[in-house]
């Protein structure tokens, strides 16, 4: 008979293993889906370790039941309810949001343990390791939740930066909430509740402090940070807890996230440096430049012509980018190139590593469009076909397809991999104004001889030439 | 059971197991192995359980605990199951393009 403890040993042996397994098959597209079934079998495991173990151990009263069956219920239900309702739009925000509550989950098992003694350990008193593992738990829990939520709330639009928090000034206010994290710190291990409490408000002002100046095209990398963070909150409260798996799980997802972090900024050709400090440089640039960004030799046209010019073309490649994601217009979208389709017009879709409002999000939102993965084409793939393409229609992209990046070594942008689209014949931008990207660079692209503006939103845009095409009778065509 | 060498030992060889595991990722994969990896750091879920089984009638520690797996769980099962809404549309693709082929 093997006792519960060696019983939770192996459980929590096995599940490393199988997590391990799920985070190494969720980097290919044909295990994905089982991996991430995988990964959630080991956690349904593990927690069943901890409950097997304690019912040998010392029992669980009826009381921790009611508590527990309280507390996953609600959480269970609420995150299956979120899970299954939110639109494939809102990932980012939905990420940010699960990220925060974990991050939280963190906050309260330290300020718990921190507060009060647990069955088992003597008194208050805590060891310097203790104190040190409940000060980072705390910290760095508290970063995460504030931070999630304020990417949540700026994905989805609740809150914009103000403008004081672009200017140099927030540099030193982060740096006075870090100094008083420090103060709390030192008075959370010399004991005091006091402590405790400056150290909760003062870490979550800091994750607030250090997200709200990024916006824009960043966020995604913040969001995949804090996600490295919410790893880093777990084994923290790991070794709270003195629970291995809880290290290992933690550690793991905390080196992950901070790779996949760095893959993004790659696509992006922008640091991690750059991203959490220089927040504000691409409006500074656009401010000061402003007088040589001025556009000259701007061709525009209207959806008539367009739909026009695409009915002769053979081959149409689309470049979607975050304005389509924006206004949502994937499923129109679909629709226009099923037409296209229907008239023997050869379309595929060319995919920046960063396009979208997340990398690999264009993917996911054109997937739920029903538009089939095979006409997908990563960048290195589509790129020596622009030549004998007839018609790019760019919607809503800006940066990933300005060819400064390829040809003007003083620009910002050098060096990030761009879409070649001005090797087409023709190029249609589907874009609002004549704002600039997120980069705050002007795209040569658009004064380009064979470049036209169709102005408006994308998806009003896509409706019209929809109805053009239909009228030109193209789909009848084959 | 727990010592803290060893424990340090874990942290850093469960880092280095983070690193290698993600080598190369396609972008396609980027958003759902974030909110996959998202979900498997609810796992201070099992911290919270622990939290309340060794409450011993702390009524506090109770209610906080029981926060705590609340948030995390919200954590884990939206995170598995919004991971697996978006992988479901891939595979669904690509087992469509294959049958078309064959």
């Amino acid at each position: 008979m093997i006792s519960a403890a060696t019983f939770k040993y192996f459980i929590e042996l096995f599940a490393v293993l199988l997590l391990a397994l799920g985070i190494k098959g969720l980097s290919k597209v044909s295990s994905a889906r089982k991996a991430n079934r995988l990964a959630s079998v080991a956690m349904a495991l593990a927690a069943v370790g901890v409950l097997v173990s304690s019912l040998g151990g010392g029992g669980i009263s009826p009381e921790s039941w009611v508590w527990i069956i309280i507390g996953s219920g609600v959480g269970g239900l609420l995150g299956a309810l979120t899970a299954q309702r939110v639109p494939m739009t809102a990932m980012p925000e939905t990420v940010a949001l699960f990220n925060g509550c974990g991050g939280m989950s963190s906050l309260l098992v330290a300020i718990g343990v921190a507060l009060f003694p647990l069955e088992g350990s003597d008194a208050l008193e805590k060891s310097f390791i203790e104190s040190i593992s409940i000060i980072i738990s705390v910290f760095v829990g508290a970063i995460t939740f504030s931070g999630s939520i304020v990417a949540m709330a700026k994905l989805q639009g609740w809150l914009s930066t103000p403008h004081w928090m672009q200017s140099k000034l927030r540099h030193g206010i982060n740096i006075v909430f870090v100094v008083m994290s420090l103060v709390a710190a030192f008075e959370l291990y010399r004991g005091g509740n006091t402590g405790l409490w400056l150290l909760v408000i003062s870490s979550a002002f800091l994750g607030i402090g250090v997200t709200m100046p990024i916006g824009g095209a960043d966020m995604p990398v913040v969001i995949s940070l804090l996600n490295s963070y919410s790893g880093v909150a777990a084994a923290a409260a790991g070794f709270v807890m003195k629970s291995q798996l809880l290290i290992v799980a933690g550690a793991m997802v905390g080196a992950a996230g901070l790779i996949l972090t760095q893959v993004m900024c790659k696509g992006m050709n922008r640091s991690l440096l750059s991203v959490l400090f220089g927040g504000a440089l691409g409006v500074a640039t656009s401010q000061e430049g402003n007088a040589s960004n001025e556009y000259v030799n701007i061709t525009s046209c209207t959806v008539e012509e367009c739909a026009l010019t695409m009915e002769a073309a053979e081959r149409v490649v689309v470049v979607p980018g975050y304005g389509l994601a924006v206004a949502q217009a994937q499923h129109t979208l679909r629709e226009v190139t099923r037409v296209l389709e229907a008239g023997g017009i050869e379309v595929s879709y060319a995919i920046h590593p960063v396009a979208g409002r997340m990398p690999g999000h264009m993917n996911v939102l054109l997937a739920e469009a029903d538009v089939p993965y095979d006409q997908l084409k990563e960048m290195d793939v589509i790129n020596p076909d622009f030549p004998a393409t007839d018609v790019v229609l760019v919607l809503g992209a800006n940066d990933v397809v300005n060819p400064q990046a390829k040809n003007d070594p003083t620009s910002p942008l050098y060096g990030m991999p761009v879409l070649d689209v001005q090797e087409a014949r023709t190029v249609f931008v589907v874009k609002r104004g004549m704002s600039a990207g997120y980069s705050g660079i002007k795209n040569d692209l658009f004064e380009l001889q064979n470049t036209s503006m169709v102005f408006g939103d994308a998806k009003k845009v896509l409706g019209d030439l929809l109805v053009e095409l239909k009228e030109l009778g193209v789909s009848g065509k084959g | 059971m727990f010592s803290f060498s060893e424990a340090l030992w874990v942290l850093l060889l469960g880092s280095l197991l983070g690193l290698e595991l993600i080598g190369k990722v396609p972008p396609t994969l980027h958003t759902p192995l974030m909110s996959g990896a998202n979900a498997i750091s609810g796992i201070t879920m099992l911290a919270a359980l622990t939290l309340i089984i060794k409450a011993g009638g702390n009524n506090y520690l109770l209610l906080m605990g029981s926060l705590a797996l609340g948030f995390a769980l919200f954590n884990v099962i939206g995170g598995f199951l919004v991971t697996d809404r978006m992988l479901a549309m891939f595979s669904r693709k690509t087992n469509r393009a294959r049958g078309k082929r064959s």
